[in-house]
């Protein structure tokens, strides 16, 4: 590091030493070459394999030639494959949309002091960070066909004379799925809306309550809008998790009854690994890409407009 | 907000408040009943009239036994363990050195090596689950630790990374140009310096590290194989259910347990792993 002092001192430079962590380049290369070698390794790789396995006829065991777009091909005409997709699709938007508006109306009703606030707060959590195939169990258990406590309930209240087949009925199944997702989710809304709530001065609210707004019309002109760039972050991030989804699906129903409850991720499972079929699995999973890929360039554009305004 | 009368209160307020309580805890405690319930009491038809569902009169620990004695649940434990503690330090040790360098450096390939970096952080597993099992075999790491140890860091390392970007940012550069008037050099300034400062960021990027690869499973489901080598969530499944048969007692009882160490530890650090939560969201 070379000091040059001036004014009345005598010029100093000190002799340069070869300090190659002084330069910004090299040494952030440096630390980050940890990172970029795993990423690389366990995820730019994999990506790539997974576009030569879907274009190959590979099974567990048999290295595949090359094929085209055939397994492709072959899931435009698989009925299954459509199911899929439709499934997919209801079970993203249905939940996205509850987990929304139950996750906003928790953290308004969250969002003032009262006696267990900090109790509250932290077990609501509880579902978002437990296992989600343990509790998931614990769901079935409550959806069993002839033990199930919520027929129980039911009947008792008199809703129901006999048992509902939570997860045996095509249409039900896809209920009770999309049930458990809510719960799962919801906590993870309510959290994060939370803090968003939280950066808005109440201020804005007093004023418009002098000004004679009712809470209805206060919650759409201050709190909504405020609170969009959040919201926006936390929508994309649990659709991009609900429409990857796999741990409901796979403990609850297997994707049955008759594939009414199969989302892209356990009908991968179920042809890549179940079966062995590497590369129609890896097809169906690279299936979901698309989507994906467009909420992530959507996701990138949104956050660069906001953190530039 | 509510102010007012009580029942205003009730309606608005409390009533909501408990609804969502229920809903969102009653499984746990479904979990935690139907681990100390006799088989006796769980398989009894609903409509039987001494079925009392929400409580039992003759608490067990068969099911407690049978985890600890029939299978190797032990093992499970200390896998997910081991598994979780050492790919949360690797993802720690890489998302600091990374945040620091794409927070506080200046360099060419700054804004797109962060943009890569954010994007990995939205791939799920499911994506890629096939063309891993596939590379995890040809590594020979397959039915091994190792086989999650270094992958669970692909989704562990964008989050840790991009939660300490938001740490660093908010670092005043002075701080780190007065170490450096002091002759430290920018690899010490950042080690004694930057990184004490950050301890908060890293707490809240470790809990939720840690919760993160407990939780996994599809990777673990689909890398291992053997009874020892498996997970608490991998292992539950396979080796309590047999064929079409479920052993709801031993099931819950593994769910239960399998659930306790991550309550513990996200009961330690409630606020940091909110702060973590809300700050990879804001990012």
């Amino acid at each position: 590091m070379a000091v040059t002092t001036t004014a009345d001192g005598p010029e100093i430079v000190a002799k340069p030493r070869w300090r190659p962590l002084e330069r910004e380049g090299a040494l952030a290369l440096l630390l980050l070459l940890p990172t970029l070698t795993l990423l690389g390794l366990f995820i730019a790789y994999p990506f790539v394999r997974g576009i030569l396995l879907s274009v190959q006829n590979a099974k567990v065991g048999v290295p595949g030639d090359y094929v085209g777009f055939e397994n492709f091909a072959r899931l435009l005409t698989d009925p299954i494959f459509w199911a899929v997709v439709k499934n997919t699709f209801a079970y993203t938007i249905v939940t996205t949309i509850f987990k929304l508006a139950l996750g906003l109306w928790l953290a308004i009703l969250l969002n003032r002091d009262f006696k267990f606030k900090a109790f509250t707060r932290a077990f609501i959590l509880l579902p978002f960070i437990v296992p989600t195939v343990l509790a998931c169990f614990a769901w079935k258990w409550m959806f069993d066909p002839t033990f199930s406590v919520l027929n129980w309930m039911m009947y008792k209240v008199g809703l129901i004379t006999s048992p509902v087949q939570w997860l045996g009925d095509g249409s039900l199944a896809m209920v009770s799925i999309i049930i458990v997702n809510i719960w799962r989710g919801v906590p993870f809304f309510a959290i994060s809306l939370m803090a968003g709530l939280q950066t808005i001065s109440p201020d804005l609210h007093e004023a418009a309550a002098i000004d004679g707004a009712k809470p209805l019309q206060r919650f759409w002109y201050i709190t909504w809008p405020l609170l969009l760039p959040v919201t926006m972050v936390v929508v994309l991030f649990s659709v991009i998790q609900t429409f990857a989804d796999f741990q409901i699906v796979y403990v609850l129903t297997g994707g049955g009854p008759e594939n009414a409850t199969h989302l892209f991720a356990t009908y991968a499972y179920q042809l890549g690994i179940g079966t062995g079929l590497l590369s129609q699995g890896a097809a169906v999973s690279l299936a979901m890409f698309p989507l994906l890929f467009g909420i992530v360039i959507f996701q990138l554009i949104y956050i660069r407009r906001v953190e530039t305004r | 907000m509510i102010e007012g009368s009580i029942w205003r209160r009730w309606v608005f307020f409390r009533l909501p408040v408990a609804v969502f309580l229920i809903f969102l805890l009653f499984p746990f405690y479904w979990m935690i009943i139907t681990t100390f319930r006799p088989d006796g009491e769980l398989y009894r038809p609903w409509r039987a009239a001494n079925y009392t569902p929400f409580w039992t009169w003759n608490p067990t620990t068969a099911h407690l036994k049978y985890l600890f004695g029939e299978t190797t649940f032990m093992m499970w434990m200390w896998n997910t363990t081991f598994i979780a503690v050492v790919s949360t330090a690797i993802s720690l040790v890489c998302g600091v050195l990374a945040g620091y360098a794409l927070s506080r450096l200046n360099f060419k390939l700054a804004g797109l090596l962060g943009t890569v970096i954010f994007v990995t952080y939205l791939v799920p597993q499911t994506l890629l689950f096939i063309p891993l099992s596939e590379i995890i075999n040809n590594y020979r790491i397959g039915d091994t630790p190792w086989a999650l140890i270094l992958t669970y860091p692909t989704f562990l390392i964008p989050f840790c990374t991009w939660l300490m970007m938001g740490y660093f940012k908010a670092i005043p550069k002075e701080l780190e140009e007065c170490a450096r008037i002091d002759g430290a050099s920018r690899w010490q300034a950042m080690l004694y310096i930057i990184i004490p400062v950050a301890v908060p960021g890293i707490l809240s990027a470790m809990i939720f590290a840690f919760t993160l690869s407990w939780n996994e499973f599809i990777y673990a489901l689909v890398f291992l194989s053997s009874p020892e080598q498996k997970t608490v969530p991998v292992g539950v499944v396979s080796e309590l259910i047999r064929g079409d048969v479920f052993f709801w007692g031993p099931l819950m009882a593994g769910a239960l347990l399998g659930s306790i160490p991550v309550a513990i530890a996200y009961s330690f650090f409630v606020e940091h792993y909110v702060s973590g939560l809300t700050g990879s969201v804001k990012g």
